[in-house]
């Protein structure tokens, strides 16, 4: 890159706006648990949403154990299996993924990359985080009421949600399940609104949009986007909520349960599935537009250039986003909807791959003749390109209608989105982790305890979802409790299926190493010094590492270039923070 | 879903519009220094809560958007019966139309530092929306007396819900300009209340549109409209 100074290069005099005045906290009590400091609040999302994670993590292992070797464990019949299928979609969805990349690395990051002091109403974000543990904690308290959580599929289509044949659809787990529904939403608008009005308003000064990094911008999309989507999510639990509790009939059309006809009449199943999508196809990219932005930054910084058409990826993030509300009915094929919807809706779903495809091409562009780091981060991130194209072409596929509607329902779904929504976001979690991990703590994660998690997780999860294509092809069912008597089924089938359950035990256990790396390292890990990676964002430059209660010490940075001046030619260091005035300064050479 | 896409169509405008401002095409790879300033408010804190405001009112919006998208699609079953409205939201209405009006005067107030207007304003304000909310309760006990129960008809849940959840948001309403009232009464920086004020005026005119259009759509306007607009173009 030539240098090109516009406008003034030098010193710029520090902002003449005076500091945000701050809430200090004066006691144990404001300073670590009712935390108004983004960062604080960012680990006690990230912390919550690991934990249910690591709930949901089980609750697979239970359903694997039930598919691989059937009728051998009696404690699971199809209630649990139902039970247990149910509560690990809707965790590892919404209270884990969303919680943790919006909650988690949004609260985290976004204050600290665009040079701000704090959230802007932190007040607010303090209740978000509050808020959002009582959503967990009223779901988690479904698995002790009587009837147990529902089980009716985590996309809860009525009206069997809330008839007597499906578990909890009595009894309370539907109820439990909608009322932590609707609080996390509550609690996600109250966090989503500091996101969103944080990137607006807060930006230090020289941090244009452009000058963004891309986490932030990927972060910043898939606040607004989860602003506008989770309404739909909203809308539908309150109508289902009045349905199961005042006998509506918003849902249920008339309808004969175990024999006796229910005084319902007229109620569209067909709307629900639309709130629902309406909200759960958005909710897909909210998940995967930080996860782009994060691994953008990722590949850039541990392959030492810069990002390969920086604005294209901006573009491309704004472009998947708005499209992303256009494409909710290819959820919807064989739901007897109108069938000239599908044909509009194959239509825009394959035009979400251009976007798509245009960041991967970027991506490797930025790889190539890169001075490629294979680091536990870089490894991540490599790995989440290989899978998330894996997972998308299968998407391709599944988007056109001739294809979905022989696989709809099969195990070939399941293995689509585990690949492109399931395993992809969790690798750019674990790969941002382990690159944050020494800003957040001070020291490293355990490289050797990284690199076995890293290719046990990679590895495990392709010989755990690559077979489920074929199973899926083959016309496996998903959402069965046991196969029965099927004689399109070969036995084979059956031992592929014990095989993936083995693997997923595996899989599962090897987790717990990521968990006791997170704590042996907090004592033991090496020291990281300030920019351990030696990257250009602002989260890096500050002051203090751990970043203090303010992030900036007496001034907030000022931004001088964007987020990946990497390698610059003539520079001293091959890495330029972003609020260092001029490439000479570093080596010390007079101004030219 | 045709309102929801309506409304996020809108949206999606001003999103093109904001960004467009916002330098999308320059080059960052070239540009060093302080080139372009960002957006620095001379108020930090009011411009803050007033963007924080605005992106609330999208989610509200959009809240409403598909209710509404909810309503159309589930009037299209046979068994739908329309409610007949109560005379009583008329009056209702008259006061929300009231209980804006006498914010945008408190809010005018504030601006030209009259306390007196200001405070009558608020207190007006407080009290028509008070006054519009047991209206609106008075009109579920109508219905309800009428044999129109939440239960009978999809028609009548969804009046219930509708105005239930309007209610609702102006209750919020009600909270925070209480605060602001108290904000006012202790005689906090003039500058300080004329954001409250503004914030809660705001929202007010908001709900206020939101409860013209939930009107509309209830008393099947919208429905003729589209229907009149349909035969035009046949």
């Amino acid at each position: 890159m030539v240098d090109v100074p516009l406008g003034h290069v030098g010193p710029v005099p520090g902002a003449d706006i005076e500091d945000v005045e701050l809430y200090h906290p004066h006691s144990w009590i404001t300073k670590y648990v009712f935390a108004q400091d983004a960062k604080v609040i960012a680990i006690q999302y990230s912390l919550t949403a690991l934990s249910v994670g690591l709930i949901a993590l089980v609750l697979s292992w239970l359903m694997r154990l039930q598919l691989g070797f059937p009728g051998v464990f009696s404690f699971i019949d199809a209630n649990a299996y139902y039970q247990f299928i149910t509560m690990h979609g809707m965790m590892m969805v919404v209270y884990v993924l969303t919680a943790l990349f919006l909650g988690g690395f949004g609260n985290y990051l976004i204050p600290l990359m665009v040079g701000a002091r704090d959230m802007v109403f932190p007040y607010v974000n303090m209740l978000s985080f509050w808020v959002y543990l009582l959503a967990v904690l009223i779901l988690i308290a479904s698995f002790f009421a009587p009837g147990g959580p529902t089980g009716a599929g985590w996309t809860l289509y009525p009206p069997q949600a809330i008839l007597s044949g499906t578990p909890g659809g009595q009894e309370w787990g539907i109820v439990l399940m909608l009322a932590s529904l609707m609080v996390f939403i509550i609690g996600f608008t109250m966090g989503g609104l500091n996101y969103v009005v944080t990137v607006l308003q807060a930006r230090a000064r020289g941090m244009t949009l452009m000058r963004m990094p891309l986490t932030v911008w990927g972060i910043f999309t898939a606040s607004f986007m989860a602003l506008l989507a989770f309404p739909a999510l909203f809308v539908g639990c309150v109508m289902m909520m009045f349905d199961r509790i005042f006998g509506t009939s918003f849902f249920l059309p008339a309808i004969v349960e175990m024999g006796q006809p229910l005084e319902r009449s007229g109620g569209s199943p067909l709307l629900f599935q639309h709130l629902f999508w309406f909200f759960g196809h958005p909710e897909v990219y909210i998940v995967a537009l930080p996860a782009f932005g994060i691994v953008s930054d990722l590949i850039s910084t541990h392959a030492r250039r810069n990002i390969f058409g920086y604005r294209m990826m901006v573009w491309a993030l704004l472009a998947i986003g708005a499209l992303s509300f256009v494409v909710w009915a290819h959820h919807m094929y064989v739901s007897g909807m109108n069938p000239y919807f599908g044909f509009f809706f194959a239509t825009t779903t394959l035009i979400i791959a251009i976007p798509t495809a245009i960041k991967v091409y970027n991506w490797i562009l930025t790889l190539w003749r890169g001075n490629i780091h294979l680091t536990v981060p870089m490894l991540f991130a490599l790995a989440f390109i290989v899978t998330f194209v894996n997972g998308g072409l299968t998407g391709l596929f599944l988007g056109n209608v001739v294809v979905d509607v022989p696989l709809s329902d099969t195990m070939f779904v399941v293995a689509h989105f585990h690949m492109v929504m399931g395993v992809a976001p969790i690798l750019v979690i674990f790969g941002a982790i382990y690159h944050w991990y020494p800003k957040v703590t001070g020291r490293m994660l355990n490289d050797t305890l990284g690199k076995l998690h890293f290719w046990v997780t990679f590895l495990g999860a392709y010989a755990i979802f690559f077979p489920m294509h074929y199973l899926g092809l083959m016309g496996v069912p998903r959402r069965y409790y046991e196969m029965g008597e099927m004689s399109f089924v070969p036995p084979s089938a059956h031992t592929l299926n014990a095989f993936i359950t083995i693997v997923a035990l595996v899989v599962g256990a090897t987790q717990l190493t990521f968990v006791f790396n997170l704590f042996w390292s907090l004592r033991h890990g090496k020291v990281a010094g300030s920019n351990p990676w030696r990257a250009t964002t602002l989260e890096w430059q500050t002051p203090e590492t751990p970043p203090s209660h303010g992030n900036w010490g007496k001034a907030p940075p000022i931004v001088y270039r964007w987020a990946y001046d990497y390698s610059v030619p003539g520079a001293a260091e091959d890495f330029l923070p972003q609020n260092q005035p001029s490439a000479q300064a570093v080596s010390g050479e007079a101004h030219g | 879903m045709g309102s929801s896409l309506i409304f996020l169509a809108a949206l999606l405008a001003i999103g093109i519009w904001w960004l467009s401002r916002q330098g999308l095409m320059s080059k960052p790879w070239l540009e060093q220094g302080v080139v372009a300033e960002a957006p620095f408010p001379r108020d930090f804190t009011s411009s803050a809560a007033r963007m924080g405001l605005g992106v609330f009112l999208a989610v509200v919006g959009s809240l409403f958007a598909l209710l509404i998208s909810a309503y159309a699609i589930r009037m299209q079953v046979s068994d739908w019966r329309d409610v007949p409205l109560p005379k009583v939201l008329w009056l209702n209405t008259g006061m929300l139309i009231l209980s804006s009006a006498a914010l945008q005067s408190a809010w005018n107030a504030a601006r030209k530092a009259e306390e007196d207007a200001l405070m009558v304003g608020l207190f007006a304000a407080g009290v028509a929306a008070l006054a519009f909310l047991s209206g609106q309760l008075l009109a579920w006990r109508q219905l309800t007396a009428d044999g129109y129960f939440l239960t009978s008809n999809a028609a009548n849940a969804f009046f219930y819900m509708l105005t239930g959840i309007h209610g609702l948001h102006l209750l919020g309403g009600l909270v925070a300009l209480s605060r602001t009232i108290a904000l006012a009464w202790r005689g906090a920086q003039p500058e300080r209340v004329r954001l409250s004020v503004g914030l809660c005026a705001t929202y007010w005119h908001f709900l206020l549109i939101v409860w013209f259009i939930l009107l509309s759509v209830l008393t099947a306007w919208v429905g003729i409209a589209l229907d009149i607009c349909r035969q035009l173009l046949t």
